[in-house]
């Protein structure tokens, strides 16, 4: 498969969690719009990775081309888990004091 | 690496510190201790006398840039913790996990500081992010708190995701996450890279906060204890302009006139947003949040430019920078009042605080005799040698005139109006420490070259 295909899915994942962000007022639904955009990046670099090998591998049979990208996605999951630990922990903690995850209370806070 | 090892090690030291002593005093002292280990050993690395060697394979490099940077940071590190170790007990019941986070970020700092591959840049932004989503919502109890964390929390990791979207094209047009291999700059521009470095120009907008990706930054500011507040718009600010410039430097510096006219136009409307909006703010701290992002304005010039005075003077905007913002928010920490009527008649009761005030601003005004104006001066003097857009430089000149307002108001509250300010009880360290931070900003402010320098030893 052409790796357009790939680069195309990967941009429509990534816009509908950008506009799920802009647009959505629920923290948790904000949160997994985040989360939708970071798969969109791991399934693109893993693709990129994929195709970087296969080029390379052409011109010599034992290439480690590639392999970064995937490394990579590694960094970026271990990175979201640690968000996600922090993330869930500020939403609680704001339930706990308003008892909504809604984001559009705490704008009426402003002065 | 001293400084990315060793504040690792601190952080955990830190952490683990307040679970062993219960006294008050023992994580002030243990912070300032660890600050003090991390300044030395990073001076000493400078003059490679030692450093710990790890093989890293290439992936980060240490320039005397770098490392400069590193002893600014800490520097101003050490005048935060001696004037600021008090407040961290107002905030919460366990001051110790703050220390630590504050080490972790540092961490952050050097790997931003250093790195020369995007997987470095990647982690080091994040490593510097992740803990103050934590610190701006330390106090727990307060909804603006709460607001301030969870703002920072969503747009912080929303731009995590443009970054590394950014960071996949880039890697799906080069191959490679090193900077030196990507080879950028030769033949025509690939649609794959021009989206990469677009989504990098954002994300790293977002960072430091640079119009039109700057709204976080008010509420976020306003909202954190003071006391974060101060380190937020000052270490972090910088730190996040060092990666933004290195990048941009090493990896797009010969494809400059491609994005040059993007990085101006985001440059006028830092200045003109953060320094209009200042303008209208009836509290301080409201204030010091837009004064930075019009600050942020003028450090955008490095990026703009790109050549040795961007350079030396992005190294002497940020100690300027924070030098003098941290000694503003130390001051205003002490406060009742955080409103400008607030300050009315500080000269009468504290001449002492309101004079080292009145220096910390002028500075931030760009007044001669203080670092604030050689700061300013070799950013817009390395846009005229750059030679484009010099309409820009008119502009920044103009805004800068504006800014001179709103720090202004301050200094006429305190000595020009009657009133009579409610302070904290301050202590004679305190006024010493500050004292210090003065001088050191009225040297600087006359031989701007101790600091520049020492890039070339």
């Amino acid at each position: 498969m052409s790796i357009n295909n790939y680069i195309f899915l990967a941009s429509a994942l990534f816009s509908i969690g950008v506009i799920g962000v802009l647009t959505r007022r629920n923290a948790i639904i904000i949160f997994m719009c985040v989360e939708l955009m970071l798969n969109a990046v791991n399934l693109l670099l893993v693709a990129f990775s994929k195709m970087h090998y296969l080029t390379a591998s052409v011109i010599d049979h034992t290439t480690k081309a590639g392999t970064d990208g995937q490394i990579f996605v590694f960094f970026i999951m271990v990175v979201a888990a640690a968000e996600v630990s922090v993330g869930l922990a500020i939403i609680v903690m704001m339930y706990r004091n308003i008892h909504s995850v809604d984001v559009n209370f705490l704008n009426r806070l402003k002065h | 690496m001293n400084l990315i090892i060793l504040s690792a090690v601190w952080g955990l030291i830190m952490m683990y510190g307040g679970v062993v002593s219960k006294r008050k005093s023992t994580p002030k002292i243990l912070a300032i201790v660890g600050i003090s280990i991390l300044l030395i050993t990073n001076l000493l690395e400078y003059y490679n006398l030692f450093a710990i060697h790890v093989d890293v394979k290439g992936m980060l490099k240490f320039t005397p840039f770098g490392l400069v940077f590193n002893s600014i940071v800490l520097l101003s590190m050490l005048f935060y913790f001696l004037l600021s170790t008090e407040d961290f007990d107002k905030v919460g019941a366990y001051p110790s996990e703050y220390y630590a986070l504050i080490f972790f970020v540092l961490c952050g700092i050097g790997l931003a500081s250093s790195f020369d591959t995007l997987l470095m840049l990647f982690l080091g932004i994040e490593i510097i992010s992740i803990p103050l989503y934590i610190l701006a919502g330390s106090d727990k109890k307060n909804l603006k708190s709460n607001e301030a964390s969870l703002k920072y929390f969503l747009m912080g990791s929303f731009s995590t995701g443009v970054m590394l979207m950014g960071i996949a094209f880039l890697y799906g047009a080069t191959g490679t996450f090193y900077i030196d291999a990507m080879n950028l700059g030769t033949g025509h521009l690939q649609p794959m890279v021009a989206i990469g470095i677009v989504l990098l120009m954002i994300a790293l907008a977002f960072k430091v906060s640079a119009a039109p990706f700057h709204f976080w930054t008010p509420d976020v500011y306003d909202g954190s204890p003071t006391v974060f507040t101060s380190f937020m718009a000052t270490i972090v600010k910088v730190g996040g302009f060092v990666a933004f410039l290195r990048l941009f430097d090493n990896a797009f510096g010969k494809m400059q006139s491609e994005w040059q006219t993007l990085i101006a136009i985001i440059t006028a409307a830092t200045l003109l947003i953060g320094n209009v909006t200042a303008v209208f703010q009836q509290s301080v701290k409201r204030m010091l949040a837009y004064s930075s992002i019009a600050q942020a304005g003028f450090m955008m010039f490095a990026i703009f430019a790109l050549n040795t005075f961007a350079r030396e003077g992005l190294i002497l905007y940020s100690a300027a920078y924070c030098i003098a913002t941290i000694g503003i928010f130390a001051i205003l920490a002490k406060m009742k009042d955080y409103t400008f009527e607030g300050f009315n008649g500080l000269a009468k009761s504290h001449p002492a605080l309101a004079f080292m005030n009145t220096v910390f601003l002028l500075s931030l005004a760009g007044i001669p005799l203080t670092a604030g104006f050689f700061s300013k001066y070799y950013m817009l003097i390395g846009a005229v040698k750059n030679g484009n857009q010099i309409w820009l430089v008119v502009f920044a000149v103009l805004m800068a005139a504006v800014s001179a307002y709103y720090y202004f108001r301050v200094i006429q509250a305190m000595y020009f109006r009657e009133g009579n300010a409610e302070v904290a009880p301050v202590s004679g360290r305190f006024q010493t420490i500050l004292a210090v931070a003065t001088i050191l900003v009225i040297i600087l402010g006359i031989f701007p070259s101790l600091l520049t320098d020492l890039l070339y030893y």
